[in-house]
């Protein structure tokens, strides 16, 4: 433990006994050691350039998804001409035609939607799961903890790709935008349960928890107020990295035939549809992927900058 | 130590049951019928598909199939895929080519991603440092998908250095995939390695060990990466587990014929008893080597007692 | 050789044999990003075989660092020696290759340090940690080195040497680790034992275990033994001489008895005013006001002077003498005694 947590963990303590001895209504502990932290974080980040690169390419990603037409430099996705069938990339079209004629640019610009939908909502689901199974089993304990623990080293031993591949096969849930994320988080929530289980407990035995519940705080305000804002930092950088590989892995699924199905316009199609044709046109592979690969990093990027500016430890 | 294996050991037979069953239920829940469509365009007499459903156990309950399955696979038999062939048999056919893939993996991972770590770990801040860890936040973003493609067109097809696909040049057709299939860890590795050796340089019995006089070597090599590469090799060894069951991209892309093309191709073609058998098999192999590397810590770190 | 422990006056002038450490005028700062730290800045003293030389101060006054300096483990960057000389046998260590260096480590001069359990390495056996110096220094066999170990295990009294040679670190209490750092810091027979805090992080009993054994190893080889503390009670102890250190300097030196009875400057003598003292009952302890100086910006003259209640600034200050301009130098006050202040006169009450 540095010095610092040191101190805000006495701090802690004796504003936990202020607060209740004295009534005082809620100048909460956890607030005032959490401010510190976020704007220590804060003026950590600005300095890295990692974040700021990171920040711009998951902006530039974000308006892409929103403003398609924007970026696509007015060429509908769907406006096709066989005529100009696996053309080349020109000053005119940057990213060349693909196979049925249509402009490339304007179908990878228009992938980056439901890219984005999918990246957020799965890693909305498997927080929610992941938050959810995690602090219930770490706080309770015993029972309670040993069965859901099992049960996500179940879902921990099949590979996410795997799991997903099988469900959406399965075609019970179909194949669409929602359909792909939940198959995603049912099998990508693990991590995240590990992450705030052991975090709880780790808190959970803190002298400033022992000292709360010794006031007589409730097991809910426990949770809410003292635990639970603890976990967020590494919760949500795991979260920031996460939607990257989330995309990543819809692509893959949807490569593998599994995901995505046309009309739907997706990165994971394009890439699968270039692969017949890597040698004569590669340029149909090459922009999706180009552009697949800088969303994934512009994701792991900011997560990086947001560990290190989290985590004290690892400032050098 | 005895002890604790055992009640590990005991402690995966649920995980075990669980993995296999979730996969066993997802996969029985495929929907069309796979008796029809082994059929063809003539369909099959009524007494054969009748015959063929009341062999693969289809008309029972899913958990009467289950138990049924698991009962059979305690005796050493997998079953057998719709057209008769021993599912053992495939699995015999495809796991070498698995094996071979994540050996080759694993050493790209173990050689590159350490050596590349601990060079940027002891200069710290220097050129090498920054360049690892800049091309690892770069090989760590490339989605395999991309980075397989990426190779296998600039390596194989361009520069024509590496077979583009298959397994007929021995190991070396698993040069490419396996880089591929190893890049994400190893850029992990590197960092790992990175991150530890600069903490344990800072550390007070690295300051001892210079103050008992020691060669530089000495104590860079016994009192700094000794005790550096102890999460590193666990991740390493963690790590077999998962690229066997990972390689189902690397295996379709490369054309190579292991357990993860074969799980995909067996997907696709509704090949359910294929597919829970391998995928258990899989989910062994992950557990195993966690647990391996369980008791690999305890060597390795003194400290570690399980008892 | 050496004067029995809690003998009358004896002045450091007294003590038989050359020096055979003398710190010459050493100079050690750390360059860091945000600037420039002055952490040792011109400390010198001499280190006779069989004495033992207390060096006292606060976190930060430079004493660890420049421990480290004599030992050639400071880590540079950030830290640089930017002057002075530090003879041993002879030899100015700092103008040796490091090959030379290395080899002085350990038979020459050895070290001890604060934590023992974080000072030594978790993943190798005690045996093995000790016969380390054996097979470094004296090319060994590894069994040979091990035999050793179980030797000096036995001669720092560590119980059961023999069964408990092949045990970790982890398995041992705080007070045995610090035998086991011991042992190993004086397997070569050293000339110059320094000892960097050695009983801080254990019990009041222990501590003293630590502190006799330290003595009767000294009494039976005969080494010199550098003791860096900030325990007034250790010092008055075992030490023959003191040198107290404010912000990279040294203040004051003379034997333990002189300057513990009547400082001479006036930081120690508030040292001694800020701990309870077993024939002063019922008096007030008196804390230094204000805080330890910043390395990165020493306050000009004396560098105690913005704490200093005898200060005298401007006007009131004899010519050449302004304590916020003219830096006192260290300067025999009275026989066997130096200090830095100007005024050392007048806080001897001479």
């Amino acid at each position: 433990m540095t010095d610092q947590q040191q101190a805000d963990l006495r701090h802690d303590e004796v504003e936990a006994g202020t607060q209740t001895v004295l009534a005082a209504p809620s100048i909460d502990v956890t607030n005032a050691r959490q401010n510190s932290l976020w704007s220590d974080a804060w003026d950590s980040l600005r300095r890295n350039p990692l974040f700021w690169i990171g920040a711009v390419l998951g902006l530039v990603f974000v308006l892409m998804a929103l403003i398609p037409q924007v970026f696509a430099r007015g060429a509908d996705p769907r406006a096709c001409n066989l005529a100009n069938s696996n053309q080349k990339p020109s000053a005119e079209h940057w990213f060349g035609f693909d196979q049925q004629g249509c402009d490339y640019l304007a179908n990878v610009v228009y992938g980056a939607r439901n890219s984005l939908i999918i990246g957020l909502l799965a890693v909305l689901v498997v927080l929610v799961l992941g938050v959810l199974v995690g602090a219930v089993s770490g706080f309770y304990g015993g029972m309670i903890d040993s069965v859901l623990s099992r049960i996500t080293d179940i879902f921990y031993a099949l590979p996410l790709i795997l799991g997903a591949l099988v469900v959406l096969r399965s075609g019970t849930i179909g194949r669409g935008v929602v359909a792909v994320a939940i198959a995603l988080a049912a099998f990508g929530w693990m991590t995240a349960m590990r992450l705030v289980r052991s975090q709880v407990i780790a808190v959970k035995s803190s002298d400033y928890v022992a000292a709360a519940r010794a006031m007589g705080a409730s097991n809910r305000r426990i949770l809410l107020r003292h635990i639970l804002p603890n976990a967020v930092a590494p919760v949500l950088v795991y979260t920031t990295i996460t939607i990257g590989v989330l995309i990543a892995a819809e692509a893959t699924l949807t490569f593998l035939g599994v995901g995505l199905q046309r009309p739907a316009i997706s990165w994971g199609l394009q890439i699968e549809n270039g692969q017949s044709l890597l040698r004569t046109a590669p340029h149909l592979v090459l922009f999706p992927s180009l552009i697949l690969t800088t969303t994934v990093m512009a994701f792991i990027m900011m997560g990086d900058a947001l560990r290190d500016a989290l985590d004290p430890r690892q400032r050098a | 130590m005895g002890r604790y294996i055992a009640r590990r050991l005991l402690l995966t037979i649920p995980v075990l049951i669980g993995a296999s069953f979730l996969i066993f239920a997802m996969v029985y829940a495929l929907p069309g019928d796979p008796i029809r469509a082994l059929g063809g365009d003539r369909p099959l007499a009524p007494a054969v598909v009748a015959q063929l459903r009341d062999q693969f156990n289809l008309d029972d309950p899913l958990l009467i199939q289950y138990v049924k399955y698991v009962g059979d696979l305690l005796q050493g038999d997998f079953g057998t895929d719709f057209r008769g062939r021993e599912v053992l048999d495939t699995i015999e056919q495809r796991l070498p080519v698995t094996v071979k893939l994540t050996v080759v993996a694993i050493v790209f991972e173990a050689v590159i991603g350490i050596i590349a770590g601990v060079l940027a770990g002891i200069r710290r801040n220097g050129f090498l440092d920054n360049l690892v860890l800049v091309s690892s936040t770069i090989v760590v973003s490339v989605p395999i998908l991309v980075l397989a493609f990426v190779s296998q067109f600039v390596l194989g097809v361009k520069f024509g250095w590496f077979p583009i696909a298959g397994i007929n040049d021995g190991w070396y057709s698993f040069l490419l995939p396996g880089l591929v299939l190893a890049a994400g860890s190893l850029a992990y590795v590197a960092r790992l390695t990175r991150t530890s050796v600069a903490e344990n340089l800072r550390a007070d019995y690295v300051r001892t060990a210079r103050a008992k006089g020691l060669r530089n070597r000495d104590v860079v090599i016994r009192h700094t990466l000794r005790n550096s590469l102890i999460p590193v090799v666990t991740f390493i060894g963690a790590d077999i587990g998962t690229l066997m069951g990972g390689a189902i991209v690397t295996e379709t892309v490369f054309n190579l014929p292991g357990i993860g093309r074969a799980i995909f191709d067996s997907v696709q073609a509704q090949e359910g008893a294929v597919v829970v058998g391998i995928v258990t098999l899989m989910v062994f192999f992950f557990i195993f080597f966690n647990l391996v590397v369980d008791v690999l810590y305890a060597v390795l770190d003194p400290r570690i007692r399980y008892d | 050789m050496t004067r029995p422990e809690l003998s009358e006056h004896a002045s450091p002038a007294a003590l038989p044999g050359t020096p055979v450490l003398e710190v010459d005028d050493l100079h050690v700062e750390f360059r860091t990003r945000s600037g420039v730290v002055n952490a040792v800045n011109g400390v010198s003293y001499s280190l006779a075989a069989g004495e033992t030389l207390a060096i006292l101060g606060e976190s930060g006054s430079g004493k660890s660092v420049s421990a480290q300096a004599i030992m050639g483990i400071l880590d540079t960057p950030p830290a640089v020696i930017t002057g002075g000389g530090i003879w041993f046998e002879g030899r100015d260590l700092l103008q040796q290759p490091a090959e030379e260096q290395r080899k002085v480590r350990g038979p020459g001069i050895s070290m001890i340090f604060q934590d023992a359990l974080s000072s030594l390495n978790p993943v190798y056996s005690v045996g093995y940690q000790i016969g380390e110096m054996f097979r470094a220094h004296r090319g060994m066999s590894k069994k040979d080195a091990k035999a050793r170990a179980v030797e000096l295990m036995d001669r720092v009294r560590i119980p059961a040497a023999k069964s408990r040679v092949n045990d970790y670190p982890h398995q041992f209490s705080g007070g045995m680790r610090q035998r086991v750092m011991i042992a190993m810091a004086i397997a070569l027979d050293p000339r110059v034992l320094i000892a960097d805090e050695p009983t801080t992080a254990l019990d009041v009993t222990v501590q003293a275990q630590v502190m006799d054994l330290l003595k009767e190893l000294q009494r039976d080889t005969g080494m010199g033994l550098i003791l860096i503390t900030h325990d007034l009670g250790v010092v008055n102890e075992v030490a023959d001489n003191v040198a107290v250190m404010y912000a990279g300097r040294i203040v004051e030196r003379g034997t333990v008895d002189d300057v513990f009875s009547d400082p001479a400057h006036p930081y120690t003598d508030g040292l001694m005013g800020s701990v309870p003292q077993v024939e002063a009952k019922g008096g007030r302890l008196q804390p230094i006001v204000g805080q330890p100086p910043n390395l990165a910006a020493i306050p000009s003259g004396c560098p105690f002077h913005p704490r200093c209640a005898r200060r005298r600034l401007g006007a009131a200050a004899a010519p050449g003498k302004d304590c916020a301009a003219d830096v006192p130098p260290l300067r025999l006050v009275v026989p066997g005694r130096e200090a830095a202040c100007h005024y050392s006169e007048e806080v001897l009450g001479v």
